[in-house]
């Protein structure tokens, strides 16, 4: 019999977020330059785990995942039982600047998907200063809803598979069926609920199309990177995104989905791994 | 080809299994063609070719032949590969009782998806 540690090394954090006590827990591995990875709705940290176990990202930069409020081992705030989760671009905005600040973060690299992708325009508009680089991963502007979020959330409809069964054709054609269903699974894990709370953020509350012309990307590189099989945000969103932002740069990748670090690693590492040459200078 | 879903889905031991709580008819339209498709626990049981005249269903998912070929094709391009990308483009209507096909959207999924590679477009 084999057996052997991961680097990760997971801790729980302690922290006031708007306004409340938080109890969250994060993924930390390597030593570096601060990379922090924020991870898509309805999911938790271990998508970055490739990451996290890759020593050509290790050897030069500290991976940091924290689980959202309500997500994976991070808890809901007290109270929560007898509330609906909503998440709005102010809250999600605070939470990465506060966790920063509480991990004394100086100017990290960025790096968030779908939603995490979203936040990360935000960010790159409001507070591009406070990072060395921003990646953007199946980061759109917009998304219309294309199915009704109810489902997400009733007693007649299992959460956990509904949530998995939703996203499951956006994995990319070539993903390895353990990272495919290794990604699934967190899906199927989420508390009730929470998938359509973070929807709520990427379909209503954090449209920035009206704005995001105005990031200027001398204050802080932005690049953007989209598999090439997500529908939902598609490679024309992230083009249109990229073509609205001068100086940005823009990747589609070739048979990826939506979750390119959780879903195929292997093949997502070679598009990020030039960008974090880049942003090294 | 649609007339080999019941072989292709009832030889997949763990999709029927997975489909043991789903009992219903549904509408599967493939541009002019429709098929009543009759599933007991998660077995089908029945497909049958219209044209109907007052056909029973408690959902119907319908598109255009060229839309189902291209999701039936051996490797779907981008948009073309699952259920939900069709509905997205607006290019698959979901009509009917859909708690049923939500509730089930893996099994529906999978189901169809048996009908990949198999040859001639519906």
């Amino acid at each position: 019999m084999t057996a052997a540690f991961e680097p990760i090394v997971g801790r729980y954090l302690h922290l006031d977020l708007f306004g409340r006590p938080h109890r969250i827990y994060l993924e930390q591995a390597g030593e570096g330059t601060a990379l922090l990875c924020l991870h898509t709705a309805g999911a938790d940290g271990r998508q970055y785990r490739a990451l996290m176990n890759d020593e050509r990202i290790t050897r030069n930069h500290r991976v940091i995942a924290f689980d959202m409020p309500w997500h994976g081992k991070s808890s809901p705030p007290r109270g929560w039982h007898n509330e609906e989760y909503q998440l709005t671009s102010a809250q999600y905005t605070s939470m990465i600047l506060d966790i920063m600040t509480a991990l004394e973060l100086d100017r990290p690299i960025l790096i968030g998907c779908s939603i995490g992708g979203r936040i990360a325009l935000h960010l790159a508009l409001e507070h591009p200063e406070r990072f060395r680089g921003i990646i953007g991963l199946q980061a759109g502007a917009h998304v219309d809803p294309y199915y009704d979020l109810n489902f997400l959330h009733r007693p007649d409809v299992h959460g956990g598979e509904i949530a998995a069964a939703i996203v499951s054709g956006l994995v990319g054609p070539d993903a390895p069926d353990q990272e495919r269903w290794e990604t699934l699974w967190h899906y199927m894990q989420g508390g009730p609920g929470v998938f359509k709370g973070d929807l709520y953020f990427y379909k209503l509350d954090g449209d920035i199309r009206g704005r995001v012309a105005q990031i200027d990307t001398r204050r802080c590189p932005l690049f953007l990177l989209s598999g090439e099989y997500d529908y939902s945000c598609t490679p024309e969103e992230t083009l249109a995104v990229a073509g609205s932002i001068p100086g940005s740069e823009v990747t589609i990748m070739k048979g990826l989905g939506h979750f390119p670090m959780s879903e195929n690693p292997q093949e997502f590492l070679k598009y990020l791994l030039p960008v974090l040459e880049k942003i090294r200078g | 080809m649609i007339e080999t879903l019941a072989e292709r889905v009832n030889a997949d031991e763990m999709l029927v299994r997975r489909g043991r709580f789903l009992t219903t008819t549904f509408l599967l339209e493939v541009g002019p063609t429709a098929w009543l498709i009759a599933i007991f626990e998660g077995r089908i049981v029945s497909v049958t070719a219209g044209p109907f005249v007052m056909p029973s269903s408690s959902f119907a998912l319908r598109a255009s032949a060229e839309e189902w070929a291209k999701f039936w094709s051996p490797r779907p391009p981008p948009g073309s590969n699952d259920l939900m990308a069709l509905i997205k483009r607006r290019a698959l209507k979901a009509e009917g009782n859909l708690q049923i096909f939500m509730a089930n959207l893996r099994y529906f999924k999978e189901a169809l998806a048996k009908l990949r590679g198999a040859g001639a477009a519906a």
